[in-house]
């Protein structure tokens, strides 16, 4: 019996480890964030792991977004901000001027807070990423990769019978999954979630998080996320952000279970004074 | 460490506490009343023990339920999370030692009051030696100090040392004298009863040793010991 029980702890403990490659994605170092005067970021270097689900944590006006925003050069759209050190994708500088950012947004898709789809059908939100980046050949192909995305997402069984409906009249969790459908459908290799599960109810958030739990093993997911237990949930690694710098950074289980710096511990144990 | 901002959990967490050291103060209490009124042939004394723990029971199955509802309506993490699985343990651990001290009393209704003053007497000293521990136990506990942690797991083999000569002058008593054989082996009885009361106490140093540092004791010397007691059960 105890036999039993140690071989099922044991796999299930090599299944929250399984699709980590243990290779780094997205290599961050000496980043720093400026809006006009005011330093956001104070030189925080991170390696976010292929394969795996890395959340950000920490309180209100901690950096966690505007670090996130950095890895797809979102930032670059804010007239006032000014980010300088490095990130690398797979050994190559993403802030290298040579690096179309439209391209690297394809390549880094994002999620956001509110579900934001177009106001335009189901099938169109999916199709428009891929249309505009030609990567389908013909309207087969442009169906098939509408169908895929939404099995991915999770949203076929649901929507199959209206694409041609609007995206906007579908619930907030399918919409949230609409979303992430059409992130998923220019085939990119990371995905940036910002708070993808605060505007939705516990039965939604699930299956959000159900969705990155199986996303994981194809895509390197970070995430950030003011709920801690959500962290705790979806995640293999976790950074806490405080005062715009990193904290602390480790696996999940380390870092709710005995972190290693008293911040991180009057944080998440909701101390913080 | 600051409080917490909800201070109704630091509240729970302490009136916890609070409740696990009561517990802890009420079986230590029945140590060294079980073994004084095996010493003194006091049956009246032997009664009341086995009622006592009564008390630890309720203690128990209280302590139990601020847990559960603290884990489902607090979610505690890290330090809290910690504190509060080791209060898990903690309370299985005093609930047994309240069982060990019922099953001593009840060993004492059985006696005669004409066994060998010399073996009565041990079971008392090797209560003193547990009793000792215990409370060294749960001020570590209290003041959640790793090194009296250290020092309880260390005390341990000092018990065993204990419970061992004990076993084998008993013995020799029972040689001399077979009509003492039934009451000296409810004695030997009763001494290892104290010697397990002894192995809850190291428990309960091992999982202070585990909330304050988050890791479970190491030491080759611990490690060792661990494996022996193992061996010998």
């Amino acid at each position: 019996m105890d036999g039993n029980i140690e071989d099922f702890t044991d796999t299930a403990a090599k299944k929250k480890t399984q699709s980590a490659t243990g290779m780094t994605k997205v290599d961050c170092r000496h980043i720093d964030v400026f809006y006009d005067d005011k330093q956001a970021i104070h030189d925080i270097s991170l390696e976010i792991e292929d394969r795996a689900v890395t959340s950000f944590i920490g309180p209100s006006g901690c950096g966690k977004s505007t670090f996130l925003r950095c890895i797809n050069r979102m930032n670059d759209t804010i007239e006032s901000a000014r980010v300088s050190g490095e990130i690398f994708m797979d050994g190559a500088n993403i802030n290298d001027p040579s690096i179309d950012p439209v391209l690297l947004r394809s390549r880094v898709g994002m999620v956001f807070q509110k579900p934001n789809p177009f106001p335009k059908s189901i099938y169109d939100n999916i199709a428009y990423g891929p249309r505009i980046h030609g990567l389908a050949s013909g309207k087969a192909e442009l169906d098939e990769i509408v169908e895929n995305s939404l099995r991915k997402a999770g949203l076929w069984e649901e929507v199959k019978d209206r694409l041609p409906a609007p995206g906007t009249g579908l619930s907030g969790g399918q919409q949230q999954r609409l979303c992430i459908a059409r992130a998923i459908a220019v085939s990119p290799e990371v995905i940036l979630m910002d708070e993808p599960c605060s505007a939705l109810d516990p039965i939604a958030t699930a299956k959000i998080e159900e969705l990155i739990d199986e996303l994981r093993e194809r895509y390197c997911i970070v995430i950030v996320t003011h709920s801690m237990q959500q962290a705790a949930r979806v995640s293999q690694k976790t950074a806490f952000f405080h005062l715009g710098k990193l904290v602390e950074y480790g696996d999940t289980e380390k870092i709710f279970t005995n972190p290693e710096d008293g911040r991180t511990q009057d944080y998440i144990t909701g101390r913080f004074g | 460490m600051p409080d917490h901002i909800v201070t109704a959990f630091t509240d729970e967490l302490e009136h916890l506490s609070a409740n696990l050291l009561r517990m802890g103060g009420l079986a230590e209490s029945m140590i060294m009343d079980a073994s004084r009124a095996v010493a003194t042939y006091d049956l009246e004394l032997a009664r009341e023990v086995i009622k006592r723990d009564r008390s630890i029971d309720e203690l128990e199955v209280e302590a139990e339920r601020a847990i559960i509802r603290l884990i489902a309506l607090r979610h505690p993490m890290a330090t809290d999370l910690r504190a509060v699985l080791g209060a898990m343990k903690l309370a299985g651990d005093i609930e047994r030692i309240g069982d060990l001290c019922k099953n001593i009393a009840k060993r004492c209704l059985e006696l005669t009051g004409d066994e060998n003053r010399a073996a009565v007497k041990g079971i008392e000293r090797i209560a003193r030696a547990v009793s000792h521990q215990l409370q060294m136990a749960l001020d570590c506990y209290l003041r959640q100090d790793i090194e009296a942690a250290k020092t309880v797991l260390e005390l341990d083999d000092d018990i065993d040392d204990h419970y061992t000569s004990f076993f084998r002058e008993t013995l020799t008593y029972m040689m001399e004298d077979p009509r003492q054989i039934g009451s000296n082996t409810h004695l030997i009885f009763m001494a290892k009863n104290l010697e397990r009361i002894g192995d809850h106490a190291t428990n309960i140093a091992k999982a202070v040793y585990y909330m304050v540092t988050g890791e479970a004791t190491t030491g080759a010397k611990v490690e060792s010991r661990l494996s022996e007691d193992g061996d010998k059960r």
